[in-house]
């Protein structure tokens, strides 16, 4: 235990941030009010930059200073704020989502951290460094949002969710590889960028066809009703 | 010598238990008072408190006809408890001669039996509300209890030990250390704080709404000196939930021996981490709305999950490294 406080302060917050983005997932999860969702998955961005910050300090990459900034433009201030407007565009920025069951549901996903331990743990033979822990938690937090995926009824919390599955990935990139190569960096955040933007007309299409937000409306026909 | 010596020790830890259960309703009156002072309101005395007890230990007791002796020896148990578990909690001194006797797990323990006497006395005199009241607070208990444990295992784990002493003089000889699991258990262990001393999110101390108390319900029927003890001994338990916070977290400035100068500046910080801590809590109740009590349960599974993950990174992120 003692090996963990020998450790430099930098890669000591850079651990203890990733707890926090696992956290922040946490909290994603349990939230069922469309703009308590947005503002979380702002507050995660800004700690995955805080993060890709110091990663950036610690290993000296300077192109990771770039993702950071683009992480910030992006993840804290572009699709937030585009997320919020078209939800009050739709007037569901105050809408609950239903949370089926948040205890059982906050008890499995934490079932799903320990299972994205002890799947990561042959991995961390071959890595070095804070990284091999990073593993187990950037999994956990694809984990967490693709249950967040599956668990949410409306199709704005489920943009979020998706959304929070590329922090995942991004977070594992960052902290075991120091970054992806800068052409893919780029590449996936103006896929992100332009996703967000499909997706909010998409929003409208659905509302237009059907009157609602609820996916559950989807999985039937409408004949059917009649 | 060395008779001397543990003689000394004790007569300390006496001292020190004495200075708790004084300090303790002075620590509510000073809540109270910052709670009045963000809502504009003229604050009473700094006594009152005290002159509350007085005032409920003078008066008559009103005992139903069907209450059973269960009913009349709970608040001396609930007292007994409070103030034994106030006894092991390192507050001024770290190294008392009952704090190896007693660990995390007896606290929880002991803080159990006291309630465990509650609830059987609230449904002891067979009013709804008791009823009521009783199985609420066993709701309460059984999801805060487990979240203590986790929080105070992730302690046992990085000191190795659960001995309370212990933990605290391994954060006092470590380097500042940034860890996760440590930021992860404080969280926790301050919503179950708030859940088990009733505050506002999860209970409200001050009303006697029928419909949302908990600990409130059970001792409705409680009168004079009973209702005296037990108002005591919650003041006591909030008292030491304070503590714990600030001394297993924050343990910077508690006396690690026995000379006059060391024991004057640890009176000084923990009082000065208390005053914070209380400005906090009344902070706290001045912004948070009180909750529905069907959200209590999903507010302590964050508890929970809160202190499970720092059980997690204690294990993944700083034993791996």
């Amino acid at each position: 235990m003692s090996s963990y406080a020998q450790l430099p302060v930098l890669e000591q917050a850079i651990l203890t941030l990733s707890a926090l983005v696992l956290l922040s997932s946490f909290a994603l999860l349990a939230q069922s009010r469309v703009i308590a969702t947005i503002k979380t998955f702002a507050i995660q961005g800004m700690l995955l930059t805080a993060g890709t910050l110091l990663v950036a300090a610690d290993s000296g990459e300077r192109q990771l200073y770039i993702s950071a900034l683009l992480t910030l433009l992006l993840k804290v201030i572009f699709i937030p704020w585009l997320l919020i407007r078209q939800s009050r565009k739709l007037g569901i920025l105050r809408d609950l989502d239903t949370v089926i069951r948040p205890g059982f549901l906050l008890l499995g996903a934490s079932a799903m951290v320990i299972f994205c331990y002890s799947v990561a743990q042959p991995i961390e033979r071959f890595a070095a460094g804070i990284t091999r822990d990073a593993i187990a938690l950037s999994l956990a937090v694809v984990m967490l949002s693709m249950l967040m995926l599956i668990t949410r009824r409306k199709a704005i919390t489920q943009v979020v969710a998706f959304m929070t599955l590329e922090n995942g990935l991004f977070f594992a990139a960052v902290t075991t590889t120091q970054g992806m190569p800068m052409v893919v960096e780029l590449g996936v955040a103006f896929d992100v960028l332009v996703a967000a933007i499909i997706f909010g007309i998409f929003f409208f299409h659905i509302r237009d066809s059907i009157e609602t937000l609820d996916v559950n409306q989807l999985s039937r026909l409408s004949e059917a009703d009649e | 010598m060395a008779d001397r010596l543990s003689l000394l020790a004790w007569l300390l830890a006496l001292l020190q238990t004495l200075l708790f259960i004084a300090l303790a309703p002075l620590f509510s009156g000073w809540v109270k008072r910052m709670k009045c002072y963000l809502q504009n309101r003229q604050p009473p005395g700094w006594w009152q408190p005290y002159r509350d007890l007085r005032r409920l230990l003078s008066k008559d007791l009103v005992i139903s006809h069907t209450a059973s002796p269960i009913f009349r020896i709970t608040p001396y148990i609930v007292c007994g408890t409070a103030i034994l578990a106030a006894s092991v909690i390192p507050f001024i001194v770290i190294n008392v001669p009952i704090g190896s006797m007693a660990d995390a797990i007896v606290l929880v323990g002991v803080f159990a039996l006291g309630r465990f006497f509650v609830a059987l006395a609230g449904m002891d005199v067979g009013t709804s509300f008791g009823g009521m009241g009783s199985s609420r607070e066993m709701t309460v208990a059984a999801l805060a209890e487990p979240a203590m444990l986790l929080v105070l295992f992730t302690l046992a784990m990085v000191a190795g030990s659960t001995n309370l002493a212990t933990i605290v003089t391994h954060t006092l000889g470590e380097p500042l250390v940034l860890r996760p699991s440590l930021l992860f258990s404080l969280a926790a262990l301050i919503l179950v704080s708030i859940a088990e001393t009733g505050r506002v999110p999860v209970d409200n101390p001050a009303t006697h709404l029928e419909l949302t108390m908990i600990h409130e319900a059970m001792i409705l029927e409680y009168s004079g000196r009973h209702l005296g003890l037990i108002e005591y001994s919650s003041q006591i338990k909030l008292m030491i939930y304070a503590v714990l916070i600030a001394n297993l977290f924050f343990p910077w400035g508690i006396a690690q021996s026995t000379t006059p100068l060391e024991l004057t500046t640890a009176l000084a910080a923990v009082l000065a981490k208390l005053g914070l801590l209380g400005m906090l809590l009344a902070l706290v109740e001045s912004v948070v709305a009180k909750m529905r009590i069907f959200r209590v349960p999903t507010f302590l599974a964050v508890a929970f999950t809160i202190a499970l993950v720092g059980m997690l990174s204690a294990i993944i992120l700083e034993a791996g490294a």
